[in-house]
């Protein structure tokens, strides 16, 4: 960290995009076929998966859009969240709280429930926002931890809180309705393909994440993700060449924590039920796991480490009897859910050491190597 | 008042366990810059070892085994995988030990399963009573065996070889090595030390009044972070002061819940994180830890 790449940075980058160096790139043409091709298959997918798969998938996305909040904040500005499940709570519950018609004894301020996951997103921003007076100051380990604080503030309050959040049996999500379009499971023909909730949200979390794709790639290739990169590599430097350093880190951390509310949002709408115990520090460590594993700092990292991640145990649920070394869950061996976290464990570990970049690096055929401002 | 000097205490009991794992976060810290988010799982294994051989071996072998265990995982986990690390950037590290604490965790979990396991110690649930005060044989051992062990790793800190490579390693690692020590050996040093207080830690985590070593052992761990934070990472004195300050905090929440209960239960798990995030707002680098100063 002697040498500050940060000023280099942009200067070396754009000979760069005409070197040599690079191996072939896609034509463009290919490219967006290649887009358009996949869109098409995750367009189509509910005509033909069961619902196993289509909740899986959900999963993945939720998980994804979660994971791209967090690596803007521990990939593309170096500050390590381990509270990112806080976050998701509040997201989940707010949600809860502000669309529910409140008749199970629970508060519920029945508000429109396209409304309401706004309001949850809002509040998970806002939540992020009052913990800036820490999140601006701290560093490294110090904020590592401090943000540990959340996820034991978060566990206490929702186990306490019982109007708010029904304690420790969690409360029902009322199902999303946008439109006059419900996304429940009162089943709706399309081309003779029964359409539950899992069909109806799939579509909905396409679009969410491909949104929330789009923006984060336009937060990172813009000003400031350079802003942020720059505070991650070098932040004294960053701070002497003008950019607010203690205002940025705030900010990635609201825009990182309402990222990580409406993946609590999609889901709960999953889910269909939030309990408290899943808002633990393990989902903390996974989301972490994400994005090392898929690429630290690149929106296609964080959704490929999230599919990664949050498929996995459910492929080795699924397949549990098929597969050695795994049994079922309650027979004494290695259960699926505990080897799917041996594997993403491991694989963390192996990322770092063997494959700095991620995933992502090796999907992109290495063509970053060379590039020093992606350089950690 | 009586009440209260219990609570007191049995704080300070176990603030002086938490001070133990606290001190062992900080020694790794300090000889190779990592955060080490594995302790938890160091302690566990610590812990599990303990538990598995007490009744083959005896209790003081089986613990002797146990901080053995816990340091060949500890000096493991560094020649295994920090070492392989060629970059420079330690939150890197830092992650890799949340993968490895994932790993080491799960395994761990899934061996004691939903068991509580007794570590066997000899004390039992015995109660010394002194006037209206009474306290439990195992907070007095645990107190005392942890200020025994302070002590000594802070003298060995301070005059031994190794405790001078170590602080040296600490202050500047490129000097420490052009003056011939053995980076290496430090760094192997402090995992081992720093698994070794995490297994006698873990014993007194589990005996009475708690039930024994179970699944939630790993998150009584958790505790000493905050303690570690709120001291300053880099300083022995503020794992020390952050340890007592952790467990009195602790004990008292724990203690006064019910004249509390608006804030609702459970309110001494939580009370360390509070108090670690409002030392926090107020001295970002914890109470003696080193400000940092940068040369541009």
């Amino acid at each position: 960290m002697s040498e500050a790449p940060v000023s280099e940075a942009p200067v070396s980058r754009a000979p760069l995009s005409e070197a040599p160096v690079r191996p072939p790139r896609l034509a463009p043409r290919t490219r967006t076929y290649l887009w358009a091709g996949g869109g098409l298959l995750l367009l189509v997918l509910p005509f033909y998966l069961d619902r196993f798969w289509l909740q899986a998938g959900l999963f993945a996305m939720a998980a994804a859009i979660g994971a791209i909040g967090i690596n803007l904040l521990t990939g593309s500005t170096g500050q390590l969240s381990m509270g990112h499940a806080f976050f998701l709570a509040i997201g989940a519950y707010g949600y809860c709280v502000f669309a529910a018609e409140g008749g199970d004894g629970l508060t519920g301020l029945g508000l429109p429930t396209w409304l309401a996951a706004v309001l949850a997103v809002l509040l998970s921003g806002l939540a992020g926002g009052l913990f800036s007076p820490i999140a601006g100051r701290l560093r490294g380990a110090y904020l590592g931890i401090a943000t540990l604080a959340l996820i034991f503030i978060g566990q206490h309050v929702l186990f306490n809180a019982r109007d708010l959040t029904g304690g420790f049996n969690g409360r029902d999500v009322p199902p999303l309705s946008l439109f006059g379009l419900t996304f429940d499971d009162r089943e709706l023909l399309v081309a003779n393909v029964p359409f539950g909730s899992a069909e109806k949200l799939w579509y909905a979390g396409l679009v969410l994440l491909l949104g929330c794709g789009l923006f984060a790639r336009g937060v990172l290739r813009g000003r400031p993700g350079r802003a942020m990169n720059a505070i991650r590599d070098h932040r004294i430097a960053a701070g002497v060449i003008g950019v607010p350093v203690a205002r940025y880190r705030a900010a990635v951390f609201v825009l990182s924590s309402m990222y990580a509310g409406l993946a609590g949002v999609l889901l709960a709408l999953v889910f269909q039920r939030t309990v408290p115990d899943y808002f633990g520090i393990t989902l903390s460590l996974e989301y972490l796991a994400m994005i090392v594993i898929g690429g630290l700092g690149s929106v296609s990292g964080a959704v490929i480490g999230a599919v990664f991640v949050s498929v996995l145990p459910q492929l080795l649920t699924r397949y549990s009897d098929a597969l050695p070394l795994v049994s079922a869950p309650g027979t004494g061996g290695v259960a699926p859910g505990e080897a799917s976290r041996y594997l993403y464990g491991a694989a963390v570990v192996a990322v770092v050491l063997f494959l700095p970049g991620g995933l992502v690096r090796v999907a992109a055929g290495r063509r970053f190597r060379t590039d020093p401002g992606e350089k950690r | 008042m009586s009440t209260f000097a219990e609570l007191l205490l049995n704080g300070i009991s176990m603030g002086s366990v938490y001070a133990l794992i606290a001190l062992g976060f900080v020694v790794i810290f300090r000889a190779t810059e990592v955060v080490n988010f594995a302790h938890a799982s160091l302690l566990l294994a610590g812990g599990y070892v303990t538990a598995t051989l007490h009744e083959d071996i005896g209790f003081w072998p089986a613990l002797l085994v146990g901080i053995a265990g816990a340091a060949v995982v500890g000096a493991a986990v560094d020649l295994l995988v920090m070492r392989r690390y060629r970059g420079s950037d330690h939150s890197v590290l830092a992650i890799v030990t949340i993968g490895v604490d994932i790993l080491l965790t799960t395994e761990l979990t899934r061996r004691i399963g939903t068991d509580v396991l007794a570590l066997g110690d000899p004390w039992g649930d015995a109660v010394l009573t002194l006037g209206p005060i009474s306290l439990a044989h195992t907070r007095i051992a645990a107190f005392v065996a942890a200020g025994l062990l302070i002590t000594v790793f802070l003298l060995a800190f301070r005059y031994t070889s190794w405790g001078v490579a170590m602080r040296a390693a600490a202050e500047s690692a490129e000097t420490a090595a052009l003056m011939g020590v053995r980076l290496g050996r430090v760094s192997l040093g402090a995992w081992a030390v720093a698994g070794g207080l995490a297994a006698v830690a873990a014993l007194f985590l589990t005996v009475f009044p708690t039930p024994g070593l179970e699944r939630a052992t790993s998150l009584a761990a958790l505790k000493a972070f905050p303690a570690a934070i709120l001291g300053g990472l880099d300083s022995t004195t503020g794992a020390l002061v952050g340890g007592l300050l952790v467990g009195v905090t602790e004990s008292l929440a724990t203690g006064y819940q019910s004249e509390l209960t608006f804030l609702g239960r459970g309110l001494g798990d939580l009370a360390p994180y509070l108090v670690m995030t409002v030392i926090l707002l107020i001295r970002p680098a914890g109470l003696f830890g080193t400000k940092e100063l940068a040369r541009v």
